[in-house]
């Protein structure tokens, strides 16, 4: 598989898979998977969650080792057991979740493991200068003594760029890269991807953005269930093209939706201030109205106040100041915890199913009645009433094409998507009037991604108040009829959909007041 | 004059009680920055007492009985390695197992060992325990009180784990801020899985800190039971392993403040042993139970309240394991 440039002289490809077949117990994460990356590209690898990237990524960077197959770096033949091995081929890692010791400064991460001798003082030298040296040749400029935890997540993913290259890595795997930054910052990193391809590096992008992988690869493999279904010159395909090889499907990138109807205002949030357990103010007076038939959506980069102003709304975190007002009642004053806010028409799910949206030692059905579980439905004196709550769940499934449709597995079998629906079918079962949905897709495969959508636009035509906490911005843009948008800890500003560009969007995300722009 | 020669004793009883708790708060400081929970550190210090009376009182010589002890709480502490490092089971249960067992192990083999109702034989011979070492002078120092009496008291007249104690402390601070094993170590406790991708051994380190903690948590059990009396005695570590824990806690895991910590909880200690049967000013004779009581009340209160923001090792107590 070589890369057909204008040159005569075919040269190796930097990375290459040969049939990498890996197995975790029942599940068959990669299926005979080949893969080729020429040098100084940049490749994109792209799948749902689940299709098996990850999987394939940490074989390469030696976190798991294959049960089958090869790995050649330049035509080489290379046996990467650890990531030891992997360093010593050339290839190096950024991870979705950063590897760095946060109390640790940007120094003392680089060397980690590269120290140059049983005494740190002549390593930490010698790095400095090479690391100046780095950061002067790919415009990676980071503050060498500033403890890592102090850096904004953007500075923090060049730390990790710098790692691998201080450690001489030809092959740069990057997985979900543009999760933790702004529009802004994605096209920052973008740009130094790029330069790291002319100096002749090559560069893996893993990532389920189709728009990533439109803007910045040369070539792109997609996977679907643990198997390569296609690789293609990015140049001659197109988004929706990439998507239904994905999904195996057609599918529907953004949801057709009418305008919306705004009623009366169903929940009103007054100067709400909430501290955390360092009594640092996360949220700082945030006011806004919330109204019936209509989605409001909050844009922001992760964590600046918008998790914590979810958890006050639903009772799960008391503010310091301010009101919440429902129907009427000041939930703030009352005190109201979230039993009693569920009984006044406030559904609320979670940001993080997994930790808060579902018990994962459960059966889908002991889910099903999470929080509703002392309704009378499904009680029958002392006891539960076990055939009700099986009926629940059966009638749930079945109205929200959950697969597979078994009240009894455990939650953890399902996957994504098929948890997140179960959550949903729970929530708005009781017919809320407001519901507070934080990433409504996190984890989710685009199939699903779909069905929710058209759900959660379905609840704001019946007259539903929607109010949807999501880091995705594509996600905000495609359900939200008005977009407040977080930084630090307050709204910098309020978009009516038609205003809202991304441009506009990431500006504010990045602190910039949005009240002069529009 | 008279109240000269009483700091001056304090101050040499806070010494003596401090030792076996830096060196145990240090050892402590070892696994806990490694990310695994010193909760077993009263375990080590009992068994490593006991190894090093026995043995001492059979061979004769303390020397052997300090390379017993060490080795005893080394094998707990890799015990314990391989239980919650090896085999990812919860630190706290394997640390306490093992302080249950030793309190257990010990009087049981000595009975049957040496039959003396789970004590070992007064360590009586030469050269069988630590015994205190006289500086040159300290006879013509002791002739002028200030400052004689402090070389005689303070910085003479202690036995060689104490000097070891002492020197330990700025060893151990080196070792950590200014090697590549400190850096490693540090890393490990806040982030193994940046460790690991790093290309560097998790389990590797943890067994490594373990074992410092084992071989420096047995030279203060050992100082317990050879040096600061003669023999083993049941239950002698009497929560100093858990003492030392606390102190590391208000050291904030580091070897200065640490060492602080333990001086601050030896000298209310030797405060309270020289409060005994005295008449105070306003307050009358103090009861005795009080005074027992006092360097754990302040241990209480420091704890609650001055080191609220003290920040543990990030990874500590997590066992580590690739796939979350």
């Amino acid at each position: 598989m070589l890369d057909e440039g204008g040159a005569a002289v075919p040269a190796p490809p930097a990375l290459e898979l040969r049939n990498i077949d890996k197995r975790f117990g029942a599940v068959h994460a990669n299926r005979a998977v080949s893969f080729a990356a020429a040098r100084g590209s940049i490749h994109g690898l792209i799948g749902e969650n689940g299709a098996g990237k990850s999987t394939l990524m940490n074989i390469v960077y030696g976190f798991h080792r294959a049960d089958d197959g090869e790995i050649l770096v330049d035509g080489r033949r290379v046996d990467i057991g650890s990531p030891q091995d992997a360093i010593a081929a050339g290839i190096g890692m950024v991870h979705q979740h950063f590897m760095l010791v946060e109390n640790f400064t940007v120094l003392e991460n680089v060397v980690l493991g590269v120290e140059g001798g049983a005494l740190l003082r002549g390593g930490l030298d010698r790095a400095r200068g090479e690391l100046e040296k780095l950061a002067r040749d790919y415009g990676l400029e980071v503050p060498l003594d500033t403890v890592v935890a102090e850096l904004p997540v953007g500075l923090q993913q060049r730390v990790e760029i710098l790692k691998a290259l201080y450690r001489r890595a030809e092959i740069l795997i990057l997985d979900e890269p543009t999760a933790v930054l702004t529009p802004q910052e994605a096209e920052q990193l973008f740009r130094m991807l790029r330069l790291l391809r002319d100096q002749g590096k090559t560069v893996v992008l893993v990532t389920h953005k189709l728009r990533e992988i439109m803007a910045v690869t040369d070539r792109v493999t997609v996977m679907r269930q643990g198997a390569v279904v296609g690789e293609v010159a990015t140049g001659t395909t197109s988004p929706r093209e990439l998507a239904e090889k994905m999904v195996g499907r057609a599918v529907l990138l953004r949801v057709e939706k009418g305008p919306a109807r705004p009623g009366e205002t169903l929940l009103s949030v007054r100067d709400l201030e909430v501290r955390d357990r360092f009594d640092v103010a996360r949220v700082r007076g945030v006011s806004f109205e919330l109204r019936a038939g209509e989605i409001v959506g909050v844009a922001g980069v992760s964590g600046n106040g918008q998790s914590e102003l979810l958890e006050a709304l639903a009772g799960i975190r008391m503010p310091s100041r301010g009101g919440i007002i429902l129907g009427g009642r000041d939930l703030v004053r009352e005190q109201l915890d979230p039993r009693r806010r569920r009984a006044l028409g406030l559904a609320h799910v979670p940001e993080d199913r997994l930790r808060m949206g579902v018990v994962t030692g459960f059966s889908a059905e002991d889910n099903t009645i999470l929080g509703y579980h002392d309704r009378a439905a499904y009680n029958r004196g002392l006891l539960l009433n076990r055939p009700a709550i099986h009926a629940e769940c059966e009638r749930e499934m079945a109205a929200h094409d959950v697969r597979p449709a078994l009240p009894g597995l455990r939650i953890a079998a399902f996957s994504g998507g098929n948890q997140q629906k179960l959550v949903l079918a729970r929530e708005i079962d009781v017919d809320p009037r407001v519901l507070l949905i934080g990433q409504p897709t996190r984890g989710v495969d685009i199939g699903a991604i779909e069905f929710i959508h058209k759900k959660l636009i379905a609840l704001r035509d019946a007259g539903k108040a929607l109010l949807i906490v999501s880091v995705e911005l594509e996600e905000i843009l495609g359900l939200a009829d008005r977009i407040l948008v977080m930084n630090a800890g307050e709204i910098v500003g309020e978009v009516a959909r038609a205003d809202a560009t991304e441009e506009k969007l990431g500006l504010m995300m990045a602190g910039v007041k949005g009240e002069g722009h529009a | 004059m008279e109240n000269y020669t009483l700091v001056v004793l304090t101050l040499a009883a806070t010494i003596r009680v401090a030792t076996p708790l830096v060196l145990a708060a240090i050892a402590g400081m070892f696994s806990e920055r490694a990310g695994v929970i010193a909760l077993g550190l009263e375990g080590m210090m009992l068994g490593a007492a006991f190894a090093a009376a026995a043995v001492s009182a059979v061979s004769g010589s303390a020397w052997l009985g300090l390379g017993a002890g060490m080795a005893a709480s080394v094998a707990l502490a890799l015990l314990i390695g391989f239980a919650t490092v090896t085999h990812r089971g919860n630190q706290v249960i394997a640390a306490m197992a093992i302080n249950i067992m030793i309190a257990g192990l010990g009087p049981t083999l000595g009975l049957a060992w040496f039959g003396l109702g789970g004590q070992t034989p007064q360590l009586e011979g030469a050269g069988q325990r630590f015994t205190a070492l006289a500086w040159p002078g300290v006879e013509a120092a002791r002739a002028h009180p200030f400052p004689g009496l402090l070389y005689a008291e303070l910085l003479s007249g202690q036995n060689l784990i104490v000097y070891l104690a002492a020197l330990l402390v700025p060893l151990s601070a080196w070792v950590l801020y200014r090697t590549r094993f400190g850096l490693r170590l540090r890393a490990v406790g806040e982030n193994p899985l940046a460790v690991d991708t790093a290309g560097i051994s998790v389990t590797g380190l943890r067994y490594q800190a373990l074992a410092i903690c084992g071989a420096l948590a047995g030279v203060a059990g050992t100082y317990l039971s050879t040096a600061a009396s003669a023999g083993f005695s049941r239950d002698m570590t009497a929560g100093k392993g858990y003492l030392a824990l606390a102190a590391l806690i208000f050291g904030k895991w580091k070897p200065y403040p640490t060492l602080g910590a333990c001086l601050l909880f030896a000298f209310t200690d030797a405060v309270a042993a020289q409060l005994q049967g005295r008449s105070l000013p306003f307050v009358g004779v103090v009861p005795v139970q009080f005074i027992i009581a006092l360097p754990y009340v302040l241990t209480v209160l420091l704890l609650a309240g001055f080191v609220g923001k003290a920040v543990a090792p990030a990874a500590i107590g997590v066992p580590y394991s690739k796939e979350k």
